[in-house]
């Protein structure tokens, strides 16, 4: 176990925790705003990569066109989401608006398995994102370097329109009280879509890169980082965004450091992911990042 | 008066046996056309389709295949094939593809005494203690010790490290008897390393590897993952030689694994390059018409299954599935597509082995294995 090994696993963790934190920062967002967990969420990514996939392979548009329809796309459909299935439950007790997010999470799999079919497709790679440094034995994809320039750069763009704009004050306004907001003549309605639109937005982005990196299309691409992003979105502290990108480097980097030290344990990777995750849950119930409880 | 209701009657059997004779013969399909594996299903639906083109009807019956997606799940295989029993009332069943699935699926079919027939289930539990479950495949403990063979002598490797996936009866079993046959020739395991099923990121896996510098590696795993795993083995500067099992043989192992799964080896059911049967050479023929497309190992493997099955419905002379049973465990030199099979009294055929590798981006036919 020589340094240059650990580095290079602290590379891979940290590529690993980016995509993760990128996809937990939109579930976060829309769950403090609405307090909802849009399980839909993982799935968007799915949808997103389709469109980028299709845009690239069938239509032959350059990849920059492609990507952009993908977000654009992604993100309207995150609106649609939202009108279509959470805003007619608005009122309802939450747990309808949960069970509705999981239902939409299902339909969005089935049409991609009726429509597009179960058989993996491969995510192609344009070639500013290939190839990599070789520093001696260290290896540093130029794929790693770009998800942690992008990941860096969303969240601070997100963390600026929270806390610096208009619409950033209204969310947060209505994550503290929804009711009062209403009253005083927000048009809530504009604010939760432009919610989602951000969200939706950042699943796009955190799809199209997780297929570059690990380039397999399916209909159930989505679960798995939907639900590791979920676990990083409650680890941070669920509602805070800084709170889920933290939280989702931290899961990235765990995952691969346990495989990496302790190959036997490989098989357990999910299961101590999931065990930090009770652990902190445990004792700060909040998150690392969440707000306090009021007592 | 008498007479006349006597005569009726009569007549009402004779409808009645007649509508039974036109009746089809319902068997059952139960099969991954979703999920992890589902380039398996499809194709072995595609090959069942196109085989009851060729041989649409027995005892004057037609056939009829019902068909159940098991979405890659054991749970699911397990539902489809109660379903298929209870609600299709079918006399046989083909299925599953993968042994994890075939395992979880035969519980019930081994209950209700209908006879299964699995086309590509490798695992030796799948047919184990059964008596109405066969397959048309071999046997992993047979794979593994070929793949062992094939690293130690024509890939001259002396050290190895493992990868595969640790929720996949297939996998699991193929990786130990690989290991148990490559170290008493003499070689050794370096390393062991394992993963889950919907797993995308292999990277401390491969990184690990690289550190200890075998000279093959061994992943008996399915497609997906393993043109992932060669993917980032490549772009991490790993180009040891990749020996893989027959779950490798899927189109999406050279469309997801592009030039990184150039030169991987893989011990397989079947390659339409070694078709020697006169049922292979015109299921060959009719595949390429009917679906435009070359016929594939999972294919003509599920049609064999099909096909076994008709054999043993036409000798037993009846849709009963004891007989269809008993006709399936006598099944002598079948003249198959993938070859001729002969089904042992344990479930499993005596069938040769093909050994492929992937060049320029298609599956290659190296060498075949005679039992």
């Amino acid at each position: 176990m020589d340094t240059a090994f650990v580095i290079q696993q602290l590379i891979f963790g940290i590529t690993l925790g980016c995509l993760y934190s990128l996809i937990a920062i939109g579930y976060t967002m829309v769950y403090g705003v609405i307090r909802l967990i849009n399980f839909a969420h993982g799935d968007l990514l799915m949808v997103a990569a389709y469109i980028g996939f299709f845009g690239i392979v069938i239509y032959h548009l350059p990849w920059p066109v492609a990507f952009g329809i993908s977000i654009l796309l992604t993100a309207a459909l995150g609106i649609l989401i939202d009108r279509g299935a959470y805003k007619p439950l608005r009122d309802s007790p939450r747990i309808s608006a949960l069970i509705t997010a999981i239902g939409v999470s299902f339909l969005l799999e089935n049409l991609g398995i009726v429509i597009i079919g179960g058989r993996p497709k491969s995510f192609p790679r344009p070639s500013l994102f290939e190839g990599d440094l070789q520093f001696d034995q260290l290896i540093l994809p130029y794929l790693s370097l770009w998800v942690l320039g992008i990941t860096v750069m969303l969240l601070t763009l997100v963390l600026l329109i929270v806390h610096r704009t208009r619409v950033g004050m209204a969310m947060r306004a209505l994550s503290r009280d929804f009711e009062t907001v209403r009253l005083m003549g927000v048009d809530v309605d504009r604010v939760i879509s432009f919610t989602f639109v951000l969200g939706s937005s950042l699943a796009a982005v955190g799809g199209i890169f997780w297929c570059m990196k690990y380039p397999a299309v399916e209909p159930f691409m989505g679960v798995i980082p939907g639900l590791k992003a979920f676990v990083a979105a409650v680890l941070g502290g669920i509602g805070s965004v800084s709170g889920a990108a933290l939280g989702g480097l931290l899961l990235g980097l765990a995952e691969v450091l346990i495989v990496a030290i302790q190959p036997e344990w490989s098989g357990y990777r999910d299961a101590v992911a999931f065990t930090i995750l009770i652990a902190i849950l445990l004792t700060r119930p909040t998150g690392i990042m969440g707000e306090e409880l009021p007592k | 008066m008498l007479k006349l209701v006597s005569m009726l009657s009569l007549l009402c059997l004779g409808f009645a046996a007649a509508s039974w004779a036109s009746q089809p013969i319902v068997i059952g399909a139960y099969l991954p056309m979703t999920g992890g594996v589902a380039s398996y299903g499809q194709m072995a639906w595609s090959g069942i389709t196109v085989a009851k083109k060729m041989e649409p009807d027995v005892l004057g019956r037609t056939v009829d295949v019902r068909l159940v997606d098991t979405k890659s799940d054991k749970v699911d295989a397990a539902n489809a094939v109660s379903r298929l029993i209870e609600r299709d009332k079918v006399v046989a069943i083909i299925g599953e593809m993968i042994s994890g699935n075939t395992i979880a699926g035969s519980d019930h079919a081994e209950r209700s005494a209908i006879p299964m027939v699995s086309p590509t289930a490798t695992n030796p539990i799948v047919t184990q203690n059964k008596k109405y479950i066969f397959r048309v495949c071999f046997i992993d403990p047979d794979q593994g010790r070929i793949a062992a063979k094939l690293a130690k002598d024509q890939l001259g490797a002396k050290t190895a490290a493992l990868i595969y996936d640790i929720s996949q009866d297939y996998c699991v079993a193929l990786a130990s008897f690989f290991k148990n046959e490559f170290t008493a020739l003499g070689g050794k395991i370096l390393a062991e390393t394992k993963f889950k099923t919907g797993d995308r990121d292999f990277t401390p896996q491969v990184s690990r590897i690289k550190s200890v510098n075998p000279d093959i590696i061994y992943a008996p795993i399915y497609y997906t993952e393993c043109a992932l795993i060669a993917k980032q083995a490549r772009e991490m500067g790993l180009n040891k030689p990749i020996l893989t099992g027959d779950g490798a043989q899927a189109p999406e192992l050279l469309s997801l694994g592009g030039s990184a799964v150039e030169d991987v080896y893989f011990t397989a059911h079947f390659h339409k390059d070694m078709i020697n049967t006169t049922r292979g050479k015109k299921f060959l023929e009719q595949y390429k018409k009917e679906t435009g497309k070359e016929l594939d190992a999972f294919s003509a493997m599920a049609a064999d299954a099909y096909f076994i099955i008709l054999d043993a419905i036409k000798r037993a002379g009846s849709d009963d599935s004891k007989k269809i049973r008993e006709a399936l465990a006598t099944t002598k030199d079948f003249e198959g597509v993938t070859g001729a099979i002969t089904i042992k009294p344990d479930g499993n055929p005596i069938k040769a082995m093909v050994v492929n590798k992937v060049k320029d981006g298609a599956f290659v036919y190296v060498t075949t294995i005679k039992p």
